[in-house]
């Protein structure tokens, strides 16, 4: 069976290291933060300007003064900073953020990624995304494979404007983890009971299924 | 030399037609929210505002949009707000949006006498359209401009009569560049002291670009997403 969303952010959870900065982006990105293995430090950075981001708060602790990119109150950790936007993207754009997770409506066996306009549709803007994706060494996009009419999201080429380009190099969805590397989704891992020839199916961009198959996902 | 001005009416009385402003926060973090009724009240028109949002309907920066005084945005992001939908697809507001790292750095370059700089952020998309574009040793750079404004209207949680401020909690986010960028700096505070009641040590910016400050009053600090844990 397909993963649901808890599922991707629980696989995700997986690629985190002991000492990691991690930004996680709005959506699915979100929930990984629910997995961090029990022990391990993992720093929170939140582009608006906070890095060891906490769980939110209850209720008599809520304070306006204290919120994510998502514009959600929370906590700080012990051991929390504060700095302002512009400190906040230099650890972005500088590369000392070790990951970044962050959604896609579509994103190409190359590499590129869109994630913040549908022609036609009112655009909200871009936020932080396309500083995230400029200069992140490591980036996983999670997100469904397909979209709601059931159309893949992993395609030869975007057909939405971009957010960024070459610049993804690991794909987790409900249906497996893929790598892309030489013009090409590679498959890593299948979800748990997900057959090749389904992801064979949904996949609209070139697919390289290694000769000797591939695994499940263990969560 | 006197720096305090008695309320934001008074901090802001030279803001003519067609100003281009600052205006800290992120999200309705941080806003300059005795200002931004001042804004309303005296009812400037044409203004461009340099905000990384615009508010929600009914609060912030949307205040502004719903009595038409905003000409144009510059922004990362805009969603949560009906009228400024409306008013963007009738025409009758621009809208300039630019990466969220980008504008923050535009507008600090602005402050620290940089014209210009490259960043990666945006190569190959429709954000670099019209701009230089230089390779750095193998990798590509769009070129962005400093941001300048004829005033920049912060926020901050403690201020003394110098102008040196201190920010809380996220609610720091634009204000210290902007109060860099702007040509006049006005800074409203939530509790102006004495100078000396402040430690120099925890100062966030300098009284140096602080030109106007007051006492603010009457906060809301309205939450956009309150989302708590309940418990168990």
């Amino acid at each position: 069976m397909a993963l649901d969303k808890f599922g991707i952010a629980k696989r995700i959870a997986q690629e985190l290291k002991d000492g990691y900065y991690v930004n996680l982006g709005i959506g699915i990105p979100t929930l990984v933060a629910n997995y961090i293995p029990e022990g391990m430090d993992v720093f929170l950075q939140s582009e608006n300007g906070l890095l060891g981001m906490g769980p939110f708060p209850v209720e008599e602790d809520i304070d306006a003064d204290l919120i994510n990119a998502g514009k959600q109150t929370v906590t700080m950790l012990p051991g929390a900073s504060l700095f302002s936007s512009a400190e906040s993207f230099e650890m972005i754009r500088g590369g000392h953020v070790d990951l970044t997770v962050l959604g896609a409506m579509e994103v190409s066996q190359n590499g590129d990624i869109a994630n913040w306009k549908i022609p036609g549709k009112m655009v909200k803007g871009m936020g932080g995304a396309m500083d995230l994706v400029a200069s992140a060494k490591n980036i996983i996009v999670a997100m469904m494979h397909t979209d709601k009419a059931g159309n893949s999201k992993l395609l030869n080429q975007c057909t939405l404007p971009l957010t960024g380009t070459s610049c993804i190099k690991r794909v987790i969805t409900d249906l497996g983890f893929f790598e892309i590397k030489e013009n090409a989704f590679h498959l890593l891992e299948r979800a748990p009971g997900v057959s090749e020839d389904e992801i064979k199916s949904k996949t609209l961009g070139k697919l390289i299924i290694p000769a000797g198959g591939t695994r499940e996902m263990i969560l | 030399m006197n720096k305090i001005y008695k309320n934001a009416a008074e901090a802001i009385f030279d803001i003519q037609d067609d100003s281009i402003l600052m205006l800290g926060g992120f999200g309705l973090c941080g806003i300059p929210e005795n200002c931004i009724s001042a804004l309303v009240q005296k009812g400037v028109k044409g203004l461009t505002c340099i905000s990384n949002n615009a508010g929600v309907d009914d609060f912030g920066i949307g205040l502004m949009l719903k009595t038409r005084q905003v000409k144009k945005m510059i922004s990362s992001y805009v969603g949560e707000n009906a009228e400024f939908e409306r008013q963007l697809l009738s025409g009758e507001l621009e809208v300039e949006l630019t990466p969220q790292g980008t504008l923050a750095e535009r507008i600090r370059a602005a402050g620290a006498g940089i014209p210009a700089f490259f960043t990666p952020t945006g190569y190959g998309t429709e954000i670099a359209n019209g701009k230089e574009i230089r390779d750095f040793d193998g990798r590509m750079y769009v070129m962005e401009k400093a941001l300048h404004a004829d005033f920049a209207i912060v926020k901050a949680w403690k201020g003394d009569k110098h102008g040196n401020l201190i920010f809380k909690g996220t609610a720091r986010n634009f204000n210290p560049m902007m109060a860099q960028a702007g040509k006049i700096t006005i800074a409203e505070v939530e509790e102006l002291v004495e100078p000396g009641e402040l430690d120099p040590n925890n100062i966030h910016v300098p009284g140096i670009y602080v030109q106007r400050i007051f006492q603010g009053a009457d906060y809301e600090k309205r939450i956009e997403q309150r989302t708590f844990l309940k418990k168990i």
